[in-house]
């Protein structure tokens, strides 16, 4: 199959086989970053802009390799160095960068939406690196990547997405991407970080971490979105971690061979403890080693087509 | 209009040809690594791998290479071409490398081929055996071990076919009409 998709906004709206296609790609790519010379000449000539009006470590470091590793040049503006503190719209700063002929534009916005917006007015291609509480499709591309690489497959797995579901753009990616699969969905957290409309996803609910996490082959664990208001969905951090913190005495429950996952950053003794971020169940690390590749293969996947 | 360039038997020879050749030139299969380039360079280059074992009895090292990703026209392409797994497990400093391809044309996969294993490391030396030579070359590259040459007619079609893969051994001419 080929990929046809000028943009990368959501995972949504992405068939199995465009999802498949992502990640056999990403395979390939992935080694590049394990050779002594991690270069190839792939998209040499391409420039892509990495827009981010959100903080981030991981997520621009991350596509920023992954263009450099392709070739591509690169160029990175937060909010804090950018024209939008003097009041330029989103749309004008869209235009104004396009004027300087880019081929991508990777967008983080707080406002949910505002990649589909810009990828409207532009030519270039624009990838959405997550947008409000709306969707991070790179991020659950990276997270099937790794369960893909620790299970096998994907069909056939129960995985539990446990934390702030309400505000997470990585839970609503990665549930609208595993339900494209042959998965069973769990999410947990308290009733106030619950969105009501998880039941039309197609994803179960638990309310208790015990129960969430048995016979799970993945969990997932979330931060707290304190920059969405998260904490006031809660009576206090302290009373929050003692319910759904994931600790050792938890994993006994799940499969023998569960994989525990976490977008980061980690907020340690919250939501997950020392003990299983660094414990030998985490695959935390091989998540963000992943991610590299994964955004490799988005890059090169929206650079195809007319020049 | 198709007419049969190798038949079964003449591939065969050929390759059985080659391989005597490779061991003849590198003085035996020290050093000596096989990449076959995706598709059909991979089961010729097992296949060259096959005789040597039972020349010397012993296992070249064999690896994968997919060029995709250093093609020259890759910005070219109306949408994006899948991009196969390398797969080359052992070190490529100081060895003798043969690449194998089936078809050898205008010498840019070779070209693409090349850079890609350069960056993998420094080879001692990197030579070309293909089963067919139609020439026509836009680079300055020549094959080291060439199955057969035969000029080929820009409307020529060569299409090689191997039981792995088509069923079939042969190598096929038709005219693009």
């Amino acid at each position: 199959m080929n990929w046809s998709r000028k943009d990368l906004l959501g995972v949504r709206e992405l068939s199995k086989e465009e999802i498949l296609l992502l990640l056999d790609t990403a395979d390939s790519f992935r080694d590049i970053s394990r050779r002594d010379i991690k270069k190839v000449p792939t998209l040499r000539g391409k420039t892509v802009i990495m827009l981010f009006y959100e903080p981030s470590t991981r997520t621009r470091v991350s596509f920023e390799i992954a263009a450099k590793r392709l070739s591509a040049d690169t160029i990175s503006i937060s909010t804090s160095t950018s024209s939008a503190v003097k009041g330029e719209t989103l749309k004008d700063t869209g235009r104004n960068l396009e004027s300087m002929r880019p081929d991508a534009i990777v967008i983080r916005h707080n406002m949910a939406g505002a990649p589909y917006i810009i990828s409207r007015i532009l030519n270039s291609s624009v990838v959405n690196a997550g947008d409000g509480a709306h969707e991070h499709p790179t991020q659950a591309l990276l997270d099937l990547f790794t369960m893909r690489e620790k299970k096998e497959t994907l069909d056939g797995l129960k995985i539990a997405i446990i934390g702030d579901i309400a505000h997470s753009r990585v839970a609503r990616s990665n549930i609208f991407a595993l339900r494209k699969f042959d998965t069973e969905v769990t999410c947990c957290g308290p009733p106030t970080m619950l969105p009501p409309y998880l039941e039309e996803l197609g994803v179960k609910v638990a309310y208790r971490l015990e129960e969430a996490v048995a016979d799970k082959d993945v969990i997932m664990m979330l931060r707290i979105q304190k920059e969405r208001g998260g904490t006031s969905f809660i009576p206090s951090i302290k009373e929050y971690s003692s319910l759904y913190c994931l600790k050792e005495a938890h994993l006994e429950k799940a499969r023998s061979d569960v994989i525990i996952m976490h977008p980061g950053p980690i907020n340690r003794g919250v939501e997950i403890s020392d003990q299983v971020a660094d414990g030998p169940y985490s695959v935390i690390l091989d998540q963000v080693e992943n991610g590299v590749a994964v955004r490799m293969a988005v890059l090169y996947l929206l650079s195809g087509g007319e020049t | 209009m198709e007419r049969v360039l190798l038949d079964e038997k003449a591939m065969e020879r050929i390759i059985t040809r080659i391989t005597h050749e490779i061991l003849e030139k590198s003085q035996g299969s020290k050093d000596l690594s096989l990449i076959g380039i995706r598709t059909r360079g991979i089961f010729l280059a097992r296949r060259i791998r096959e005789k040597i074992r039972e020349i010397e009895g012993r296992d070249m090292p064999l690896g994968i290479l997919d060029i995709t990703m250093y093609r020259d026209d890759i910005a070219k392409q109306k949408a994006a071409l899948a991009v196969k797994k390398t797969d080359i497990p052992f070190d490529v400093n100081n060895k003798i490398i043969v690449l194998v391809d089936d078809v050898l044309y205008t010498g840019r996969t070779t070209r693409a081929a090349i850079d890609a294993i350069m960056d993998l490391g420094r080879p001692n030396k990197i030579q070309l055996a293909v089963l067919v030579d139609r020439g026509s070359r836009e680079l300055p590259i020549q094959p080291d071990y060439t199955g057969v040459l035969y000029g080929a007619a820009t409307e020529e079609e060569v299409s090689v076919r191997l039981r792995e893969m088509d069923g079939k051994d042969e190598v096929l001419l038709s005219k693009s009409p």
